[in-house]
């Protein structure tokens, strides 16, 4: 028999699970990149009116299709230039970030709310509830998601709001998919059976015991979600079915600046740069968080 | 294999039934009645009123509608446009050859780049060429591709007047129509120029459209070979002194490949998604461009049909793509 040492191996404290997170998230530079990004984003969408120096509908009849201020004919004035109405591009811009970074929050809270409660509910219910459930999730993820988004939106009439309402429905499915898949897998394990023979109840086992352990895959899903839920409700606006002018939201923004392409190149470029900077800092540091959050998944 | 394959079937059945289903309620859920609606602006009387509820069937139970809409749409009847009163199954197909040449252009553009990216990426992995790559894949993942269509367009178009705008041929050259395919089309109409007119209408389009599935591709052919790079197989490959060639371009390419084509499968979709603001921008005759027309011409017929006959045909590929992978990977069949 072998012999016990006399003293107890000495336990290390275990990290705070913050602190572990970020050490993993710090690992990937373009993920702290990305989180810096993000932070001017959210930063400029929550502190837009005092940052824009002009009101974004306001219109300079007398600088219309001014260019930036480096290029000839531009001024400091307006450092972006001007659109064909002559408002000022940095403060629509700086404006648009809102309502981005409104659709992104909204879209994310609704489909990831919507879709945990169903796919716990697929998880732990009977197999012909389950079944029925995930049926209706495959017929959603027959439509692609931006048909399907445009014709929702046709019937509930183009609109910021119903964009999101749309978009977010869209993206249920994957979370319901998600949260199932996690759930069944979780649900074998010794930690929910003890739970259960101590007494849990079905809500507890389901929101307390099961859930926790889920989250993971869910939040990463979520950040990525974040970004599509922008470009989408990008592209709905650009189509004309998202936010109506003269909002200053990015996808409308290109929508309304497209006929003047090939005068004015800034109009166009710059929306888009917006979008295109917010939707790839998000994904960057979506790739960290997959790093940290889900080893199971990470990618070499 | 072919329990596997009725099980799938199985499967396809309901979800079928499902998306008829939810056709069929769109026309029925929109605000206001689609007949008003119809009329437009001169309004119509109360006899041409009753005679076109009876003529759509509302006056039926809703039971008995969905059943005739079924046998309907499964006998291809599928309504007709509000505004050209031509059936929608026809428009449909007469429209379909102009998405999927376009699709399909952009699927071999994305599978031509990014197979070898993703191959070259893992090889050298760490190094320069690997994160140059991938950053590069994860700025065309994140592209709001109408926004890159019109830079294009003013790179392109509008700077060096290499390609034209929209369409898919000069107005210059007409032929009938044989297979649908603009490419093929004027190949076998003989017009000197023609060929290359279609080949100059296709290219921004079909880099605009693939963008997304390139940068997917590469990522995950990438993920894949890294994964089978690490396989015994592969160092008892090299033991054998292997040319390093032969080891990743057949050994491990070839089983990388599996995950590979369920996402190029996959990718079904996002084209059919992406078609519509490609074709939208490129003014490109296809369903896309179709789709987005009629629901700004409250043409519900037509996007009712249309949103259908996309969903079947996503559906179809993801069926043939299951199948095809029980084919590849035996595995899966014996669940």
């Amino acid at each position: 028999m072998a012999e016990l040492s006399a003293t107890p191996p000495k336990i290390e404290e275990r990290p705070s699970a913050l602190r572990e997170f970020w050490y993993y998230f710090s690992e990937n530079r373009g993920a702290v990149f990305g989180l810096w990004v993000f932070a001017a984003f959210v930063f400029c969408a929550a502190f837009a009116p005092l940052l824009a120096p002009y009101d974004p509908t306001e219109q300079f009849r007398t600088h219309i299709l001014q260019p930036p201020a480096w290029q000839e004919g531009g001024s400091w004035a307006f450092p972006l230039g001007t659109d064909p109405l002559g408002r000022d591009m940095l403060s629509r811009l700086i404006m648009g970030s809102r309502y981005s970074f409104f659709v992104g929050i909204v879209v994310v809270c609704v489909a990831v709310t919507g879709g945990v409660i169903v796919g716990l509910l697929s998880g732990f219910a009977p197999k012909w509830v389950d079944t029925l459930i995930m049926r209706v999730m495959d017929i959603i993820l027959s439509f692609p998601s931006l048909l399907l988004a445009l014709v929702l939106v046709a019937i509930l009439g183009p609109s910021l709001t119903n964009a999101m309402i749309a978009i977010a429905i869209v993206f249920q499915p994957h979370y319901v998919r998600l949260t199932r898949a996690s759930v069944l897998s979780e649900r074998q394990k010794d930690y929910v059976t003890s739970a259960r023979v101590a007494g849990a109840g079905k809500a507890r086992l389901m929101f307390k015991t099961v859930l926790p352990n889920c989250l993971a895959p869910i939040i990463v899903q979520a950040a990525l979600s974040f970004s599509t839920a922008i470009l989408d409700a990008a592209a709905l606006g650009f189509l004309g079915m998202g936010a109506q002018p003269p909002t200053p939201e990015w996808g409308t923004m290109l929508a309304e600046a497209r006929e003047f392409i090939l005068r004015a190149w800034w109009v166009v470029t710059f929306p888009g740069l917006a979008i295109l900077v917010t939707v790839l800092a998000i994904n960057l540091m979506g790739d960290g968080l997959r790093d940290a959050l889900d080893p199971k998944l990470k990618r070499s | 294999m072919f329990g596997y394959f009725l099980s799938r079937l199985g499967m396809f059945i309901p979800t079928f039934l499902g998306v008829t289903l939810i056709s069929f309620m769109f026309i029925r859920v929109l605000p206001g009645d689609p007949i008003i609606v119809m009329a437009g602006e001169r309004g119509m009387t109360e006899e041409r009123y009753q005679e076109m509820v009876e003529k759509l069937g509302f006056d039926k139970p809703v039971l008995q509608q969905y059943w005739e809409y079924l046998t309907g749409v499964l006998q291809g009847d599928l309504g007709e446009s509000f505004v050209t009163k031509k059936p929608v199954w026809d428009e449909f197909f007469a429209l379909f050859p102009a998405t999927m040449e376009l699709s399909l252009c952009a699927m071999i553009f994305a599978v031509a780049l990014g197979l070898p990216a993703g191959v070259i990426a893992a090889v050298n992995r760490g190094k320069f060429f690997d994160r140059a790559l991938m950053s590069s894949a994860l700025v065309g993942y994140s592209m709001p591709i109408f926004w890159w269509a019109l830079l294009l367009i003013i790179v392109f178009s509008g700077n060096l007047g290499w390609t034209p705008v929209s369409g898919r041929i000069d107005l210059l050259y007409y032929f009938p129509d044989v297979t649908g395919f603009m490419l093929i089309d004027s190949l076998l109409s003989g017009q000197e120029g023609a060929f290359a007119s279609a080949v100059r209408h296709l290219i921004l389009p079909t880099i605009v459209l693939g963008t997304i599935p390139l940068a997917v591709i590469a990522r995950q052919t990438r993920s894949a070979m890294l994964e089978v790079l690490g396989e015994d197989y592969i160092r008892t490959a090299r033991a054998k002194g292997l040319a390093p060639v032969r080891i990743n371009g057949l050994h491990a390419l070839r089983n990388a490949l599996i995950p590979v084509i369920t996402v190029i499968g996959l990718s079904v979709g996002t084209l059919l998604a992406g078609a519509i603001l490609t074709e939208t921008i490129f003014s490109w005759p296809g369903i896309g461009k179709w789709m987005v027309d009629s629901i700004f011409r409250r043409d519900y017929p037509v996007v009712q049909g249309g949103l259908l006959m996309i969903a079947v045909i996503v559906m179809l590929v993801n069926l043939l793509v299951d199948v095809l992978y029980g084919v590849i990977n035996p595995k899966i069949r014996r669940r």
